[in-house]
This record gives structure tokens, sequence and C-alpha cells, in this order.
């Protein structure tokens, strides 16, 4: 178990190296630069621009540069587009508050999801199955960029229950909103599959063993069948909840709660060369680390993987 | 404007300063009766990139540096001159010396004494290399002495044109004559900056707590992406007449959201969305306003030889010109009293009058026959020709490109492609000329017919279409030297109104929902230069 | 949807046939599944719509009703006496013409970018399993890394990179989606190399492309054509998450995405019907795919029988 822990980290290493090669080359080959604007800059002021943030070095030395110094310092660089941030400090302030949504909003999902899901299951075929279903589709088709004004629309402004939007150290008044529109299509998702999982491992011959010995349906639920229906439903977790806690894009955008994800686009617009490449870094390492943790809660679900 | 003027100006305020009763309750000047709550909350479209008077260069950050810092002159509702740090000025005869007094009561928010020294430093800083600022260029465009040498690093910055005499006289030496330089130094550039806090915190200077500013609001909160807080400054030496105690700018990108913010109360003041000043302002007739700005929105046409053939004919580029119904534009998709331009710069100019070109005068249906006309006799029917038309993604600009595009087609039955790109993308193609026709608008600097037509040289920076017309040219050098440039003005719109380089549309409003409570907002000011310091809310 | 769904078949006949008994027995079992048929029936509608739309249209999608501009939200409900039949966005433009070439642009991302992900998903992964070995290894290695990589934020950049346009957006949506496929596509070529009738084909002496054609391909192509249907309706739900970024197709041009973003973003002016056509095409080709993808999955899926 150590020992497979310990080499799938250090294959990250290369994982990540591909990464920052690729996104760097990506990021140099669009069009404009961080400093490009409406008035073109006057050349003398550009080369000046361009020394002081070592733009006009080769591209391969500003890579070398750019990894030795995020190996060496976890120095990430400055901002270019904000003049009095590094990104460190962007990502400080942006990732603690998508982190604080994303995990709420991914609880949400999972508990009401998998609720949903086994309710359904349970009562397969019945209305309370059709009803389950029916929404659960429907919310995963309803786009969250379609709900999040529908929200505010609702409840900011004929309600006036909740502010349309802003995070204020993140009070639950200003949660409520983003937590809504981001678990829905994924809570839909959840549901889904354990539905179909539960139903498949309750038709399974251990499981009518357990029935033919006269066990009651709750031990046979919650002894036997619950464990091994949830692991497909572990295995959609994961990648999951690396997109909850990162690809807010939407719920950053409506909600103005300044996360990452907004960060991210906004970075990639303004050419913010080194909040991007940081941004992209950090969910790479993110993606890394739960695929691990899915294998190894895999393996101990179901003693049979190995790892 | 003279010195004695802003003299006379300066007695006037401070005289309304001592008739000021130091009651909260009633405004200083109008006696009005005043809310008990004095915080003001407004949206931004964007975060501001720097509030480091020579760094920033948006206009968000301008609003903020204008709260947080004050230059040697100031602006009024109207545009007009007021003394800032300075009481009055001098300028030598022919407009190449100037010299300031700085009052001496002005202070920074740690205490210290504002001097005629800040404001050396901070210009000194502007042009430095070594500061690398994007809007370095605005120490050219003041024109100081020694600018380009010390801008390409070949001079010294202290061999720049301005020195301090005394703590209290700023003395500026320029290259050439220029007569509105005073109007300058109320632009965000030229306020000063605290060295010792600068020198103590590098970069990280303009964070809350690090910040020292001499204007009347201190930063007190930034959270970035989110919002900013500034609060009101005692030890600004005019802080009694101020009445807002609080501002807060909450970033929020999407007009309809913020639209929907405001409704439900949590703002005072957020944009209208294009193409609803009508109907929100049948509903809330006393929260939507609309007043004109000093801007033209524009399609230039590429004019180097990567342009689509067609355009070099000038007859082609007046069908084009005149084909577009701007009735249309401004009444049935902007509505949001916005004006049809004919010509480049805005009739709100001051000292502007606009050519008598035949366009202005024609019925649409005879410009519309006109230009089917011009198109046949350039040799060509509108099929023939399909052009690219560029623009940066935004919903207005994309409403109006699908517009003009279907007038064109409609009326002339010229094809366009349309080139929605993201900013950095456009920009590009811009200055690489990768387009037929694209998109732009411009906000003049300053009140001055010049701060538009100035984009006409064949060598201005702006100028990525190619045009290249000696005349114009040199009727923009001999306007920087005459004593009433207009009449060289008007012809320059006159010969714009036979080249055709670009095709003006509409001169802007702003349209705005603000809080009926709001007083003073600065809706005759073009330039838009507002301050929260004049800002206050009037008791229901 | 599980198997249960569906009637236990009757009298399964354990006759031996030929191969194709297998398809037989799954269009049955689908044709059982009642949600799946409707759903076929109105997803043949909504293609339908997509294709004779244009002969219906009394406008085009991109001509301005001048009459109508300036009031949209008086004027431009949906009307038959002006041949708006779904009403007009908010340029006076005939909504019914733009629905239907919204969703023309939006069925062929789905369908171009799930067949690009399917395609190559199903030829990387079955190499790797039928070759097997190292190659396997590095090839699956390259898949593990290859997942790691942030797809949204990638295509956010290969979208600015490279501009708009409708190829990059089916590549781009396609790309994110290969790499489950070609996993998927492995684990059924290794588990489907060691059956015992492959086995015995080998040692009959049966030809290798003979027994990919008859015995791999076959039970491969069941999972393909799931995973295909359900991939659709993610594919056209990136596509609408990059139109709402406004990285999506160059106008005239539309698709459902960017429908729903404009009609959403002025759904608070009163004028529903923006978003309520597109919307409703959007949700119902959506739900036709989900039920589709598990009809197919509980006709086809080998386990369940």
């Amino acid at each position: 178990m150590t020992e497979f822990i310990i080499r799938r980290l250090l294959s990250a290493i290369p994982t990540l190296l591909i990464l920052i090669v690729f996104s760097f080359l990506l990021m140099h080959s669009a069009p404009g630069g961080p400093f490009s604007s409406d008035r073109p800059l006057p050349p003398e002021v550009l080369a000046n621009i361009e020394a002081k943030y070592h733009l006009d070095d080769p591209l391969a030395l500003q890579i070398w540069n750019y990894v030795w110094g995020v190996v060496t310092q976890f120095d990430f660089g400055p901002s270019f587009q904000y003049k009095d941030r590094t990104v460190n400090e962007i990502i400080a302030q942006g990732f603690p508050v998508t982190l604080t949504y994303g995990s709420i909003a991914f609880v949400v999902a999972v508990v009401f999801g998998c609720a949903l899901g086994i309710t359904a299951a349970l009562n397969q075929n019945s209305w309370l199955d059709y009803f389950a279903v029916g929404i659960s589709i429907g919310a995963q088709v309803l786009p969250n960029f379609v709900m999040a004004p529908i929200l505010v629309l609702i409840f900011t402004l004929w309600l006036g229950w909740l502010p349309g939007g802003g995070w204020n150290g993140g009070q639950w008044p200003y949660l409520i909103m983003p937590v809504i529109a981001l678990s829905t299509s994924f809570m839909a998702s959840i549901a889904r599959i354990m539905r179909s999982s539960l139903l498949e491992v309750m038709h399974s011959n251990f499981i009518r063993t357990a029935r033919a010995k006269g066990l009651p349906a709750r031990a046979i639920l919650f002894r036997h069948a619950l464990k091994p229906a949830m692991l497909p439903v572990i295995s959609y977790l994961g990648p999951t909840f690396v997109i909850m806690i990162t690809g807010s894009v939407v719920i950053d955008l409506y909600f103005t709660t300044g996360g990452i994800g907004q960060a991210f686009v906004n970075s990639a617009l303004n050419r913010d060369y080194s909040v991007m490449m940081g941004i992209t870094i950090l969910i790479g390492c993110l993606t890394i680390l739960f695929n691990l943790v899915v294998d190894i809660l895999y393996a101990w679900i179901d003693p049979k993987i190995k790892l | 404007m003279t010195s004695n003027r802003a003299l006379a100006l300066s007695s006037v305020l401070s005289m309304a300063l001592l008739a000021s009763p130091s009651i909260a309750d009633v405004h200083p000047i109008t006696n009005e009766e005043l809310a008990d709550e004095q915080v003001f909350i407004y949206r931004v479209g964007d975060e501001f990139a720097s509030i480091d008077p020579q760094l920033a260069e948006d206009v968000q950050g301008g609003e903020f540096i204008r709260d947080l810092f004050e230059g040697l002159m100031n602006q009024d509702a109207d545009g007009n001159l007021v003394p800032g740090v300075a009481t009055h000025f001098e300028a030598s005869a022919d407009n190449t010396v100037y010299t300031f007094q700085l009052r001496d009561n002005a202070k920074w928010s740690d205490g210290k004494p504002v001097t005629a020294h800040d404001f050396e430093y901070s210009w000194k800083r502007l042009a430095d290399p070594n500061t690398a600022s994007p809007y370095s260029w605005f120490a050219k465009e003041m024109g100081l002495k020694n600018v380009k040498a010390v801008m390409a690093g070949d001079m010294d910055p202290s061999e720049l044109g301005v020195k301090a005499l005394d703590d209290h006289t700023l003395e500026v030496r320029l290259e050439n004559s220029m007569g509105h330089f005073p109007l300058m130094t109320t632009s965000e550039p030229t306020f000063p900056s605290p060295k010792w806090a600068i020198d103590a915190h590098g970069s990280d200077w303009t964070k809350p707590g690090n910040i020292v500013s001499n204007g009347a609001y201190v930063l007190t909160e930034h959270v970035p992406q989110e919002k900013s807080v500034r609060e009101r400054n005692p030890l600004y030496w005019n802080d009694q007449n101020t009445i807002l105690e609080r501002v807060e700018a909450l970033v929020i990108s999407d007009d309809n959201g913020a639209l929907t913010r405001y409704l439900a109360g949590e703002l005072d003041r957020t944009e209208v969305p294009t193409g609803q000043y009508n109907a929100l302002s049948k509903k809330h007739p006393d929260d939507a306003v609309s007043f004109p700005r000093l801007c033209a929105y524009y399609y230039f046409i590429n004019m180097t030889e990567n342009t689509h053939p067609a355009l070099l004919d000038p007859r082609v580029r007046e069908a084009l010109y005149l084909a577009i119904d701007r009735e249309v534009i401004t009444n049935a998709i902007l509505q949001g009293g916005e004006f049809p331009a004919y010509t480049f710069t805005p009739e709100a100019t001051a000292n502007f009058v606009g050519p008598d070109t035949p366009a202005r005068s024609m019925t649409q249906a005879e410009r519309d026959a006109r230009a089917t006309a011009l198109l046949a006799e350039a040799g060509y029917t509108g099929e023939e020709i399909e052009l690219d038309l560029l623009y940066n993604t935004s919903e207005a600009h994309k409403k109006i490109a699908i517009i003009v595009s279907q007038m064109w087609k409609q009326k002339l039955g010229v094809g366009t492609v349309l080139q929605n790109m993201e900013w950095k993308t456009f920009l590009e193609a811009r200055s690489n000329q990768e387009f037929d026709i694209g998109r732009a608008g411009w906000c003049g600097p300053y009140n001055l017919a010049s701060s538009f037509l100035d984009l006409m040289s064949s060598t201005h920076a702006y100028n990525d279409a190619g045009y290249a017309n000696p005349e114009v040219d040199a009727l923009l050098e001999k306007a920087k030297t005459s004593p009433d440039p207009s009449a060289s003005f008007t012809r320059i719109e006159e010969i714009l109104a036979t080249d055709f380089p670009i095709i003006p549309i509409y001169h802007y409003a702003g349209v705005y929902m603000m809080n009926d409570d709001l007083r003073n907002w600065p809706v005759g000011n073009v330039e838009q230069k507002w301050y929260s310091r004049e800002l206050y809310f009037a008791a229901d | 949807m599980s198997d249960t769904a569906i009637a236990a078949p009757e009298g399964h006949v354990e006759t031996p046939t030929k191969g194709r008994s297998l398809w037989q027995d799954a269009r049955r079992r689908f044709l059982q599944n009642r949600a799946a048929v409707i759903s076929l029936f109105v997803l043949g509608l909504v293609c339908l719509v997509a294709v004779l739309g244009p002969f219906l249209a009394a406008w085009s999608n991109e001509e301005v009703d001048w009459s109508v501009l300036g009031d949209i939200a008086s004027l431009g409900a949906p009307s038959f006496e002006n041949g708006h039949y779904f009403g007009v966005d908010e340029l006076g433009r005939d909504l019914f013409a733009r629905v239907v070439q919204g969703t023309q642009v939006s069925l062929m991302v789905g369908i171009v970018g799930s067949l690009i992900a399917v395609t190559f998903g199903t030829l990387y992964g079955a190499t790797a399993g039928y070759v097997g070995g190292r190659t396997d290894n590095i090839m699956m290695r390259l898949v593990d890394i290859l997942m790691s990589i942030p797809y949204m934020f990638v295509l956010i950049l290969l979208l600015v990179v490279f501009g708009r346009s409708m190829w990059l957006l089916f590549v781009g949506v396609g790309l994110i989606s290969w790499l489950e496929m070609s996993r998927i596509v492995r684990g059924q070529t290794l588990a489907l190399k060691s059956k015992e009738y492959v086995e015995a084909a080998l040692a009959i002496g049966v030809k290798h492309h003979v027994i990919v054609i008859r015995h791999i391909i076959p039970n491969l192509l069941g999972v393909i054509v799931i995973y295909a249907t359900l991939l659709v309706p993610q594919m056209i739900l990136t596509e609408s998450f990059i139109s709402f970024l406004g990285l999506g197709v160059q106008e005239p041009n539309t698709s459902w995405g960017a429908l729903i973003s404009e009609g959403a973003s002025t759904l608070q002016y009163g004028t529903y019907w923006q978003l309520f056509f597109p919307l409703a095409f959007f949700v119902v080709t959506l739900f036709c795919f989900f039920f589709i993808g598990d009809g197919l999955r509980d006709a086809l899926d080998p386990k369940d029988r």
C-alpha cells in the first residue's frame, strides 16, 4: 500500500512537468501578451516592461526559471495584471473561497444524491422511482448558468430573502445560492449512478441468498448491499470533487464569489501568464491527488482489487 | 484658464467652506437635509489592475485614485478646472513654463505634509524606464522637457522638466508651448505618490494597511474580485466638507446580474444593460439617468494593402458610411439617449463646430439612394464584396455589428463575416491589419476636439488602419500652437467626410441606474471625472 | 436505468444461432422499453425540425425584422401573424429560424464530438488491449497522465489560442472524453481476449481478423454505442458552457448554449420566450439521449443476460 502511494506520487512528477511545459507553450502561442493594450505601448516602454518581468528571455530559459522558482522557493511569480499581487496571494485568496462552497456543495450533492438514488432503487418502478429519475435527469440537463439567474430572480428580487451575490467571508446567506447552483447537476448524476448500481447489487446472488436467509431489508441494505454499490459512485466522485472545487466558473461569474474559477478565466483572457500557470498546476495536483484517493478507497472497499 | 480665475474660484470655494455650519444633518451649501447613512455602493464590471497613480490604466482604477489621491488641479461638475493641492498656477507668456503654488495645509494620511517634492518624485517616477509603467506614454503626452530621452533611458530622470523650487512651489518646463497643460494635472498619472511608503513596501504599498494617500478617502479593505472599501480620511485638508463616509465598489461582471442586484437594493449605482433604458425609465423614472459623454463609437476601415480592394475606393467607403441608419441604432438598439454620429468629434466637445456635410441634412432614404448610386459608380455590385468585420467580445458590440451588417446586406447587398474575438486576440488582429473593418471606441482624454482628431494623424499609435493624409497632419500640427484651432478642426472633419477612413456610428451617453437620493453626480462632466467627496445622500 | 426495468425475456432460446441474434435480442429488449422508444421518436422529431425547419421558417436566421426592433418585449412575442412562431430574439431576428439553426449546430457538436471521442478512444483502447504487454502498459500510463490534466481549462486555453471555430469546438469537446472511452474499451478487449470461445476459435485455427470481426467487435459495439449515446448530451452541455463564456460559434450562427445563455440573461425583462424555446429543445433532446442511452444499456449489456 505505502509502496503504491509512493510510486504514484513519484509518477506525478513527470505528469506535472508535461503539464507545465504544455501549458506554458500553449499560453505563449496565444495572440497578444499580458501588456498588449488598446493603446499600443511605445516600443521602449514595452521593452522596459518585458525586461522587468523577464519576458525577453528565451522560452526554454523562462520555463526553466519558472520550474526552478516553484521547486526551490515555492514561488509562482508575480501577477502581470494585478501590480501589487503575487500568484501565491491570488491563489491564497481565491482557493479557500472555492474550496468552501465547493466542499459544501459536494457534501450536499453526495448526501442528497445517494438518498435520492437509494430511495428510487428500493421503490423500483413505483411513482417514487419515476419521480426521482425524472427530477434527477431534469436537474442534470439544466445548465447552471440558467439556474443561477433564476435563483437570483426568485430569492433576491422577488422574495428578497438572500443577497444576490458576493462572499462576505462566507457567511451562510451568501453561500446558499452558490451551493444550490453548483450541487444540483452533480447530485442528479450521483442519484442516477447510485440507483442503477444498487439495483444491480440487489439482484445479485449474494443478496438473494441473504434475503432467502430471512435477513430484514434494512440489514441487507446497510450491511451487504450499500458497500459494493458505492464503488461506481466513488469512481465518479474523485474527478467530480476536483471539478466542483475548481470548475465553478459560472458560480464565480454569476455570484461574484471571487473564487479560483473566475481567476482562471480572467487570467486566460488577460494573458496573465503566471496566474494561469499557477492555477493550472494547482488543479493538476488536485486531480492527481484525488485520482489516488479514489484508487485507495476502491481497494479499501473491495479487497479483491489489487493496487 | 488663467491663474486669476482659478484663484477666484478657490476663494469662492473657501468662502463656502467658512460659511458652512458644522451640523452633520444638513448640506453645507444647499442646506438640504442629509440621510443618516452616507454609504455609497456602486458596481464595477472589472477588478482594477492597480491603484498606483503611475501604474493604473483602467477607468475603475482611475475612479479609486481620484478619491484616494489628489493632484494639483481638480475638475468641477462641469469639467472646469478648480484648485486641488495647488491653489493656483502661473504660465509663462509662451505657455512653456508653468509654476504651481501648493497649499500648505494638505496632508498625507500618515500626517506628513504634501509637498512639491512629492509631485516631482511621482512625475519622474512615471517617466522612469525602471518603473516600467504601461501609462508612461502620458508623460510624453504632457510634453515635459527631456521626456523622450528619459523614457528611452538615455538621460537620468533627474533631468526631467519638473522641479520643486521649495516645499510649496512646483515648476514645470515643457518642450513646446501647450495651452491646455493644466488640464492634464487632473489626470491620475500626475497625482503624487509617497516615496517613503513605496520604498518601504515595494509593489505592496497599495495594499490596505500599507497605503499612504493624500485624498479625501483612504483604502481600508480590498477583497480582490469581490469588493473594495474606501473610508473618509480625517486628515484631508477639506475633510469638513466631505459627506460620504464610506464608498464600496463591488465587482460584478454581468450587466444583467448587476441590474438585478440594483433592483434588490444592494447597489446605489449600476450601468443600464444595452437597450433597457426605456423600459427601466418607465418603471423607475427617478433612478434611470442618461447624459452625454465625450466618447465616439466608430468603425475604422483598413486602408493598407491587406484590405479588401474595394475599400481603397473612397466611394465604397462613403456608401458604407451612408447606408448605416444611425437613428435605428440609437433609438431601437441602444435606447439610452446616445447621439447619432456623423462626425468623429462629439458635438458636446468644447468649442467644436461640426462641418456642414451633405450627409447630415439628408433623410435616411436619400442617404440609402446615394449609397447605392455611389457603389454602382465605383463599379461594384454589393454581392461582389464580402468584408471581415472585427469586434471584441461584448453584447453591445455584437448587437451593433449584427445590425450594421444587416443594413449593408439589405441595402447594398454587401456581405460581412462577423469576427468576434476576445480582447487580446482582437488587439493582435488589429495591429496586424487582419481585418477589413474594425470596431473602436474612443473617449477623449480631455474636453478638446484635438483629443479626438489627433487619432487621425498618420503617426498616431492608435492608427492601425493606415490612414495618412498630409493635409490632416499639417492641420493637426498647426492646431497645436494656434490660439484658436477650432477652424482647423472643422476643416479636418470636412476632410474626413470625403476620405472616410472611419465610419462614426454614435456618441456615447452615460446610462445608469442611480439611487434617487444620491445627489451631485456630475452629469455635466463629459469626461465623467467624479469625486466621492462631492456626492451625498439626501434624506428621503 | 437497470435491467429489471424490462420484463425478463421469456423463453430465452438456447438454440445455437448466428452472431446476429444478439442484435435481434437487443432490439426486442429495447423496443420493450417504452421510455426509450418514445425518446427515440421524439429525438427523430427534433432532427426532423433541424432538417426541415429552414423550409418551414418564414424568416432566415439572420434577417432583422425592423418592424419589431426597439420594443421586442411587447412586439416580439411568438405570433403566427408575422411568421415569428417562436417570437424574435433581442435584435428582432426570428427565433424559430435561430433555434432550428442552433439545433443543427448543437447536434453536430454532440454527434461529431462523441464520434471523435469514440473513434479515437476505441482505436487506442482496442490496440492497447489487443497487443497487450509493454505496449499496453506504456499506452495506459500515458492515458493516466493525460487524465491528470484539467481539461476544461485546457479547452478554454485552446479556444483562446486558436480563436473560435466550429472544428476546434468539435475536436476540443471530443478530446475531453476519449480517455475514459479508451480505458473502457481496453478493459473489454482484455476480457474478450481470454474468453473461452475466443480461445476455442484460436485453437481451431480461425484467423485473427475473423475473431476480431466475429467475436470482439460485436461485443465491443454494445459498450461503444451505449457510451456514445451518453456522451452526446455531455458534449452538448460542454458546448453550452463554452458558449456561456462567449467562446462559442461566430454570429450569425448560433447554438442552443448561446441561445439559452442569451435568453437567461434577459429573463428579467419579460422576454421569456427567448429562454423557453431553446431551453425546451435542449432539455427534451438531452432527456431523449439519456433515456435512449439507458435503454441501450439495458438491451445490450452482456452482464444482464
